[in-house]
């Protein structure tokens, strides 16, 4: 089984503060870590590696700094790492990203993709559909269990709303994933040793035969055009005194918003 | 159009490295350089000092190109429908596409996949001039591609200038597969919707890093522009039962998907826990201490007639399934009234809720970051404000 699981480096979020005087991000020091849905996707692929034999490889396309992110997959488990680097995939959007992970995941050839749900930093889930799109197979978003994989077929399960839809597919497949799916492995002293005489295989533009138009800003649809702070909340309100009164000003609160 | 640093320029005074949300401005040699992470935002280039940092020009539009966008008119919105049952999602679509076809002078269309046509007659009154319906028994379950297939050929045909879909597992799943299929542009859950009266485009905002920030995306090349919107944040278009307009019936033969949905499993829970739906979050967080703080929560829920929501603590005791987590790791929610009990307030789960409306924190630490974010905060042992809000919200409405 050739599994090929998609990794994305993000700056940590929950670290991210906004300056209120420049309205801008705060980034200095903030540490760059694998997505942690992700870590999800590469645990779901080990273990079918485990059961089944194969391969795992992991995916990344960024910046060439994006290669700690890999070895660290590699430190966790993965076999091979690929580095999909190059200034003419500046400024992707989600299609062009999609666009360009399918041309390289084409060339590597997988029967499994994963992905995780999506990155924590953009939050669209939106690569892994439009990637399986470029790629003429199937996918599955929302995955919390597999319950079945063999050769030819999976069976999963897809979380919706109110519960979860049984999915089976045929392969080749990509699959989005959830934090529910497992418990990721952390890395063992003997992987990482290894992830630091591994070898990241580097894909630029050249090697995935993309069409140069299709490629980067230019080949991205969609366009930010500003940024800006979220409005911050109005005044906050201390609702003081014993608890039941704390409870009857409350319920007077609910009322004038028409709760109650 | 590509950002640059004008390096003659540059002074190498790294002012500019903080301005950049992306991580895309990096310094080599003493010299600022734009890497691959740059999205075009153009935040640095007022804070360089030195104006060294520029947009640079790219080839407008083609006349081509310009015909061609003038082609795309109308507004569609996928109607979503789950068991037959239309979504709420869909009557919000309804509202704000009537709103953005009237400012376009253009129609309104819902598309609806499965259930049936009276389903459609009724995103008429909603508020769509026309509905077109693929309906089967086989179109009931969501399949990524019978839906694709079905919602592309729809649009292909009809050229619409905007396409909306509801940012739900449904959406979110599979009209990434039509954008991708028609060549253009996608916006994930967006929360708001606007017309930019100079060049009819459409600005799409949503929130970005966690809900850190907010960006207003376009796609002025490309149509139809299609944007999938968060639920509960549109206004419910205007039911007028004499509202009349054309149902079209579109054929399902020759439907094939790869995947096939098996069955439907209905989480049993004692109240729903669809989070995204409701008007009510009661969440917990580690403060409900087990078992007995999750009945707690229950009850003041149902009275509300709510839904139970959990930080990633409470869900990693085990007290309350994955399904119910609020934050980065698992829901973004904003219902009108969100009521944190026992919850902190860590940054993972503050993006995740502080959308809400009115967010009640209810925490006996007065230090607790959850009260930042508050509209209304009681310091106070949950153990004892709960129970008695259960039993005040239950004699307000006499049940």
């Amino acid at each position: 089984m050739n599994i090929i699981v998609c990794l994305k480096q993000v700056p940590d979020t929950a670290e991210i503060k906004i300056n209120p005087e420049t309205n801008t991000l705060m980034r200095e020091g903030v540490p760059s870590i694998i997505n942690p849905f992700d870590l999800h996707a590469l645990e779901a692929g080990i273990q079918i590696r485990e059961q089944l034999g194969g391969k795992v490889t992991v995916l990344s396309m960024g910046p060439p700094q994006a290669e700690t992110a890999l070895r660290e997959a590699v430190a966790i488990g993965a076999d091979e790492a690929v580095l999909l680097s190059d200034k003419a995939f500046a400024g992707s959007d989600t299609w062009a990203t999609s666009y360009t992970l399918a041309r390289a995941i084409d060339k590597l050839g997988a029967d499994i993709i994963f992905c995780g749900k999506q990155a924590i930093d953009g939050d669209t889930a939106q690569v892994g559909p439009e990637t399986a799109e470029f790629l003429d197979i199937p996918h599955i978003a929302y995955v919390r269990k597999i319950e079945q994989v063999t050769d030819d077929g999976i069976r999963v399960q897809r979380l919706m709303d109110e519960g979860y839809d049984v999915v089976k597919s045929s392969l080749p497949v990509l699959l989005t994933v959830v934090k529910e799916l497992n418990q990721p492995r952390m890395p063992s002293l003997k992987g990482k040793i290894t992830a630091k005489k591994a070898e990241v295989k580097k894909m630029g533009m050249s090697d995935i035969e993309a069409d140069e138009s299709s490629l980067g800003l230019k080949g991205s649809p969609t366009q930010v055009r500003n940024i800006f702070a979220p409005e911050s909340r109005t005044e906050r309100r201390m609702i003081e005194g014993k608890p039941e009164e704390q409870v009857d000003n409350l319920i007077k609160e609910l009322k004038k918003i028409k709760c109650l | 159009m590509p950002i640059v640093v004008k390096i003659d320029k540059c002074t190498g005074c790294e002012t500019c490295l903080e301005s950049c949300p992306f991580d895309a401005i990096v310094m080599k040699d003493e010299k600022a350089y734009i890497n691959e992470f740059c999205n075009s935002c153009m935040n640095c280039l007022s804070v360089c000092p030195e104006g060294a940092i520029i947009e640079t020009e790219t080839e407008g539009q083609s006349e081509e190109q310009k015909q061609k966008i003038k082609d795309y008119k109308d507004v569609f919105i996928f109607a979503e429908q789950r068991e037959g049952k239309l979504a709420s999602v869909s009557y919000e679509l309804l509202g704000v596409g009537r709103r953005l076809a009237d400012e376009l002078d253009a129609g309104l269309s819902a598309v609806l996949i499965g259930a049936t046509a009276e389903d459609a007659g009724e995103l008429i009154k909603w508020g769509a001039d026309r509905a077109f319906h693929c309906g089967g028994p086989a179109l009931d379950k969501f399949n990524d591609d019978s839906y694709a297939f079905v919602l592309t050929n729809i649009i292909n045909e009809h050229k619409p200038a905007i396409v909306l879909a509801g940012a739900t597992p449904i959406g979110r799943s599979f009209i990434p597969r039509v954008a991708a299929r028609v060549r253009t542009g996608l916006t994930a859950d967006c929360t708001s919707l606007e017309i930019d009266k100079k060049t009819g485009s459409l600005l799409q905002v949503r929130p970005a890093f966690g809900g850190n920030i907010m960006a207003t995306i376009l796609c002025p090349d490309y149509r139809p522009q299609m944007a999938t919107v968060r639920p509960r944040v549109m206004k419910r278009g205007e039911y007028k039962p004499d509202r009349t307009g054309e149902i079209i019936d579109v054929k399902s033969d020759n439907i094939n998907s790869r995947t096939e949905v098996l069955e439907f499993v209905k989480e049993v829970s004692a109240i729903s826990v669809n989070l995204h739906e409701t008007d009510v979050i009661v969440a917990g967080g580690r403060g409900i201490g087990g078992e007995k703080g999750v009945k707690m929560l229950e009850e003041l829920a149902e009275s509300l007639s709510g839904v139970v929501g959990a930080s990633r603590a409470a869900v990693d005791e085990g007290w309350i399934p994955y399904r119910h987590q609020v934050g980065q790791t698992g829901k973004t929610v904003n219902p009108r009234v969100y009521i944190a009990c026992g919850i902190s307030g860590a940054v993972q789960h503050l993006v995740g809720m502080q959308s809400s409306d009115i967010i009640i924190a209810i925490n006996k630490n007065p230090e607790a970051p959850i009260f930042n974010v508050a509209s209304f905060g009681i310091v106070g042992d949950i153990f004892e404000i709960v129970p008695l809000l259960t039993k005040k919200v239950r004699e307000a409405k006499g049940i």
